[in-house]
């Protein structure tokens, strides 16, 4: 029976692909402490430019996840700066809703300009492959590398540039920051610039393998926010880890579920661990 | 037109029980449920099974109504007692979800995306569709009246005190001696209950239920009454709801002056509007039209 080894590796390749907006939601968290539940427009609005560019365009798959990562990037920090940045004072809830009233705005806009209707991105059609027995395809594999190239150049960035020094500095310690002239501010607009711009790129990578619609950020909302809990929320590392549990635990639970049901493992992964282990599993340290 | 402003009246009626609702979940206790459609869902659809598929009276349906949303809100919030809210927004926007996940997938029970048509509703068989309105737009005006009264009992009295106390500074309120606990679980039941309530008079009235009416738009809607009328003033809540379905029902009023304009994109400018009301009004007035005000201290001559 191959059913098993099957099932993790699926499993496996859609945590990478997820870890991607759940590293952007919970390094937003992470910077200005509130949970922005308009990652569920942004990773639409990615999905929806990588569209454009990879149709209409006629470009490959990854340049047109850097036009997704733009894009999103872009109408990210835009929207939080007239929408969210000035309801941040009244506290996290609050913002928290607007950003529900802002993903509703959002992804209504979509429906404007695209319909409802179910689009598919012009990929290449190209034979699975059989490695004792598990069938993996080609495009699966390339969006497993470029989730990888992305997470890389994520880590990299926070571990060794300026930039990522002083987000982890504003995340662990907001006042200290300041005080040692980093400007929480503009470090709070890189990171929505990041984040939205990871949602985006990652919305497109989920919608990839299946086809795309107004709604598509929506269904993936549950899966990043389990990521971003289990693994604890505002760690990136954490976020990366949780997405693995998760795209793991939503294919196995097959064995037990009907596959309708894939997207309430993230909500029964979040109820689990919140029970018994708050923090998640790293903690809430940013990295 | 009588018969539209009366069902609309309706509407209004079941958007002000569910601002009630929130307002003794949100306004009052200060905790935030961002699953408030899937309180309404349970609502309607154990108002509607039980109707439907068992042949009960529709008094008893909507007794059960309120019973299963009230068990399922003490539920939740008993599980999510420690968290902080943060985390409450993220489970309860979880729980919306999977309700409505629920709803669309266990056929035998909901019938799925199809949803549960004829719903009985009082009189229907015997009445005029203009006389079935006028009667449902009175039934929803005792309703609200009732919740409205016993809301504002509860935020007038030492109980509601104490809640308000939990939502400004629960450490204080538990060295003050209060069940924080206890209490916050019963004004998450209270509030779910008129959440079910309002589920199960909007089965009734529209006679139809399905998963995709209860999606997590009818939360920002409710989310918006309450803001604009002012987040722990029962009458804001009221005040609120009628304005939403002023702009609701107002927006399909513009929608022509568009024009070209398909069925998903009116449907979308609307939306889009809403949405855009809500971020607006919280930013110019976060308190409300009618702000709260702490009940006055009885004076004895």
């Amino acid at each position: 029976m191959d059913l098993l080894p099957q099932l993790l590796i699926n499993g496996l390749i859609s945590g990478t692909l997820l870890a991607i907006p759940a590293i952007g939601f919970t390094a937003i968290f992470a910077v200005l402490r509130f949970p922005n539940f308009s990652v569920a427009s942004h990773a639409t609005i990615g999905a929806f430019a990588g569209y454009a560019a990879n149709v209409w365009l006629g470009l490959p798959a990854a340049p047109a996840l850097i036009a997704a990562f733009l894009v999103a990037a872009l109408v990210g920090l835009i929207s939080d700066e007239v929408a969210l940045k000035p309801l941040r004072p009244y506290g996290a809830l609050t913002a928290a809703i607007a950003s529900i009233a802002l993903t509703i705005v959002l992804e209504n806009m979509v429906r404007f300009g695209f319909g409802n209707e179910l689009r598919g991105y012009d990929l290449p059609l190209v034979r699975d492959w059989r490695v004792w027995g598990v069938r993996v395809g080609p495009q699966q594999v390339q969006n497993l590398v470029l989730a990888l190239i992305i997470m890389g150049v994520v880590f990299a960035a926070l571990k060794f540039s300026r930039i990522g020094k002083a987000m982890r500095a504003v995340a662990d310690n907001p006042t200290l920051a300041e005080l040692k002239g980093i400007d929480p501010v503009w470090i709070g607009r890189l990171t929505v610039f990041i984040g939205m711009g990871l949602v985006g790129a990652g919305g497109m990578l989920l919608g990839l393998g299946t086809s795309i619609d107004p709604l598509t950020g929506f269904r993936f909302i549950l899966p990043i926010f389990a990521a971003a809990v289990v693994g604890g929320l505002g760690s990136i590392p954490g976020a990366a880890l949780g997405a693995m549990v998760v795209g793991i635990g939503e294919e196995l639970s097959v064995l037990v579920l009907s596959p309708s049901y894939k997207s309430a493992v993230g909500f029964i992964a979040i109820v689990l661990v919140l029970a018994f282990r708050p923090r998640g599993l790293l903690g809430e340290r940013a990295y | 037109m009588l018969s539209y402003l009366l069902a609309t009246l309706t509407f209004a009626g079941i958007y002000a029980l569910l601002a009630l609702g929130l307002n003794v979940i949100w306004g009052m206790a200060g905790m935030v449920n961002l699953g408030l459609a899937g309180f309404f869902a349970l609502g309607a659809y154990a108002s509607a099974l039980a109707t439907v598929a068992l042949g009960l009276p529709i008094a008893l349906g909507i007794v059960i109504a309120i019973s299963v949303a009230s068990l399922a809100g003490a539920l939740l919030s008993r599980l999510t007692l420690n968290l902080r809210g943060d985390y409450l927004a993220i489970v309860t926007l979880g729980f919306g979800e999977v309700i409505r996940l629920i709803a669309a997938n266990e056929i035998w029970l909901t019938n799925g995306s199809d949803g549960i048509p004829g719903i009985p509703g009082p009189f229907r068989g015997t009445l005029t569709p203009l006389q079935f309105n006028a009667l449902s737009a009175a039934l929803l005006a005792v309703a609200v009246a009732l919740a409205w009264w016993m809301t504002e009992r509860l935020r007038r009295s030492p109980y509601g005190r104490a809640l308000r106390a939990i939502r400004d500074d629960e450490t204080a309120a538990a060295v003050a001696g209060k069940p924080v606990r206890r209490f916050k679980v019963q004004a998450f039941a209270i509030g779910a209950g008129l959440l079910g309530l309002a589920g199960a008079a909007y089965a009734h009235f529209t006679s139809y239920v399905a998963p995709d009416i209860f999606r997590p738009l009818l939360t920002i809607y409710i989310f918006l009454a309450l803001t604009a009328g002012g987040t722990g003033s029962t009458a804001g809540a009221v005040l609120g709801a009628v304005l939403v379905i002023a702009i609701l029902e107002g927006s399909r009023f513009i929608e022509p002056l568009f024009h070209g304009l398909s069925g998903a994109g009116g449907a979308a400018l609307r939306e889009i509007i809403i949405g855009t009301a809500l971020i607006v009004v919280m930013r110019l007035r976060p308190e409300g039209l009618l702000a709260e005000r702490p009940p006055k201290p009885e004076t004895r001559p």
